[in-house]
């Protein structure tokens, strides 16, 4: 085998690898929704959707899990995104470069990096037990918004600090106040940006179950909730539940509530990345 | 009060803005500006050239006091608009700012259209009106040039336009909000010799109702447009003339050397 022959081989064993190496991190994907696709449909039908579950979880549908979910993820947005925003608002155009904000950010860091279940025992203590909010959808939101709040900040900072400091300068320039500024371009500038943190945030807390196994997540609830202050089903943890709790419980049924989970949080996804695609195109700058 | 030392032919002048030893530092670095005094006179063209470096767009933003945006600026001295001290800290920026606009080197269209880029500095001092919005808005853009080009597509995006329209635009936007003095932060770095030459010619007019402050982007158009000029270099005002006196017969040697090119 000449050098050059050689030196060819290396290549082609390299972009095999490397070929490989993707493909294996998209094929999870595929398989994971092709397989809950796959045998969550024949669960499909407007029964399984719209009603309670009956005999034990064992029959019935995931209408009150399925609300649920709804309910804590509205409620964590009305809590994280106005908290958030403000949040990042300051830390981008008001704070100043100092030792107080280098710690703020790193504390939002690290707050991204705490286990789930952790959030849930936390909630647990301050909100259901010393606040008394009791196990509720209050309870589960506020405690889901804390857990949400460091992604929605930090995406959402990003979006601000990517508006040129051009437009803020033109602004003020022109006898804007920084609000003004802030109201009239930074942020209509910044809200493709920060609507996308914000759903993958919510995206995220949907999906959760640790947060609001303490704190809000009811077991069987046949009813729909009637206050903020009653518990929920939920569809993440109703899904944990059916598949490690129920003894008899039908295959389909469990693939049906993960198959309903995951197009709930992909349409999410799929929501934010048009978004994002959407704006970029039509951004003018 | 002296508005140009050592020439005593100089005209009667309404003073506009009254700068007495001006001092501004960035930090811990050695002073941007310093000891500069001199008075732009009302309704010329005032130019500030001198190599970069030299604190001019420094003494631009001193001035609507945009370098109050600047972590770390420290200001001391006299600067007065029509007499009254405008650096105090009691003094309205915003109302300032709309007194003193800005245009800076490169341009920045508003990511709107040109209408409303042309209504935003009305719209932020609270002007609703859609008449009065748009009777500004082709008065600005015919004082800068740009009505004809422009008229029939003020809904386009800004961003659309080319360079010098652009520049004219921003020039535009600040004619709008009718302001006392107008500052152009090199106006033409960017631009065409043709887009250039329209710019110039709209300060020519301008200057019958607004003072103008240029810092210009050569020696030769500040030659071209200069009534008042100072040279500066590195955050000293070397020399303050008329501009006939300055570019014919510098007194100081270090501005007839930047002026035949020795340096800069």
């Amino acid at each position: 085998m000449t050098a050059g022959e050689r030196r060819l081989l290396i290549q082609r064993v390299a972009f095999s690898t490397l070929g490989l190496a993707t493909a294996l991190t998209v094929l999870p994907i595929i398989l994971i929704v092709g397989v809950i696709a796959w045998k969550g449909m024949p669960a499909l039908a407007p029964s399984f959707l719209f009603e309670a579950p009956r005999d034990g979880l064992r029959a019935g549908g995931i209408w009150p899990a399925l609300v649920g979910t709804v309910y804590l993820t509205v409620g964590t947005g009305l809590i994280a995104v106005p908290v958030g925003l403000a949040a990042a608002i300051y830390l981008s155009e008001y704070a100043r470069e100092t030792f107080f904000t280098r710690a703020i950010r790193i504390a939002i860091i690290n707050l991204a990096g705490i286990p789930s279940v952790v959030y849930g025992l936390f909630g647990l203590a301050l909100f259901v037990l010393f606040l008394k909010l009791g196990t509720s959808i209050v309870a589960a939101s506020l405690t889901l918004s804390i857990m949400t709040l460091p992604v929605i900040i930090s995406t959402a900072e990003e979006a601000l600090r990517a508006v040129p400091q051009s437009f803020r300068l033109v602004s003020q320039g022109m006898g804007g106040t920084k609000w003004q500024t802030i109201r009239r371009i930074v942020l209509p500038q910044a809200l493709p940006g920060i609507l996308t943190g914000v759903i993958l945030g919510l995206e995220r807390a949907a999906g959760e179950t640790a947060p609001i196994l303490f704190t809000g997540a009811a077991l069987f609830l046949p009813q729909l909730p009637r206050s903020i202050f009653d518990e929920t089903m939920a569809l993440p943890y109703h899904l944990f539940v059916i598949s490690t709790q129920v003894p008899g419980m039908p295959v389909k049924v469990q693939f049906g509530t993960a198959l309903v989970l995951l197009v709930f949080v992909l349409s999410m996804n799929v929501l934010a990345t048009f978004i994002r695609s959407y704006h970029r195109r039509r951004r003018q700058w | 009060m002296v508005i140009a030392p050592g020439s005593a032919s100089a005209p009667a002048l309404e003073p506009k803005i009254e700068i007495e030893n001006l001092r501004v530092c960035y930090g811990a670095e050695p002073p941007a500006l310093d000891g500069i005094t001199l008075t732009v006179p009302a309704r010329q063209i005032t130019v500030f050239f001198g190599p970069a470096g030299g604190g001019k767009s420094t003494l631009l933003r001193t001035i609507n006091r945009l370098n109050d945006l600047v972590d770390g600026a420290r200001t001391e001295g006299r600067v007065r608009l029509d007499g009254e001290d405008i650096l105090g800290p009691e003094v309205d920026i915003t109302r300032l700012r709309r007194r003193i606009g800005i245009v800076f080197a490169l341009p920045v269209p508003l990511p709107m259209s040109i209408r409303r880029n042309l209504w935003y500095g009305l719209e932020l001092a609270g002007e609703r009106s859609r008449r009065v919005l748009d009777e500004a808005m082709e008065k600005a853009l015919s004082a800068a040039a740009l009505w004809d080009e422009v008229k029939d597509r003020l809904d386009e995006p800004a961003i659309a336009l080319s360079g010098g329209q652009q520049q004219r635009l921003c020039l535009a936007r600040v004619l709008a909000l009718e302001p006392e003095v107008i500052m152009l932060d090199e106006p033409s770095s960017g631009l065409d010799p043709i887009s250039t030459a329209k710019v110039e010619a709209s300060l020519q007019e301008l200057k019958q109702q607004y003072t103008v402050i240029i810092v210009p982007s050569s020696v030769q158009q500040a030659s071209r447009l200069a009534d008042w000029a100072g040279f500066f270099l590195q955050g000293e005002l070397v020399e303050w003339a008329s501009g006939r006196e300055l570019f014919l017969a510098p007194k100081d040697r270090r501005t007839e050397d930047y002026l035949t090119g020795r340096f800069g």
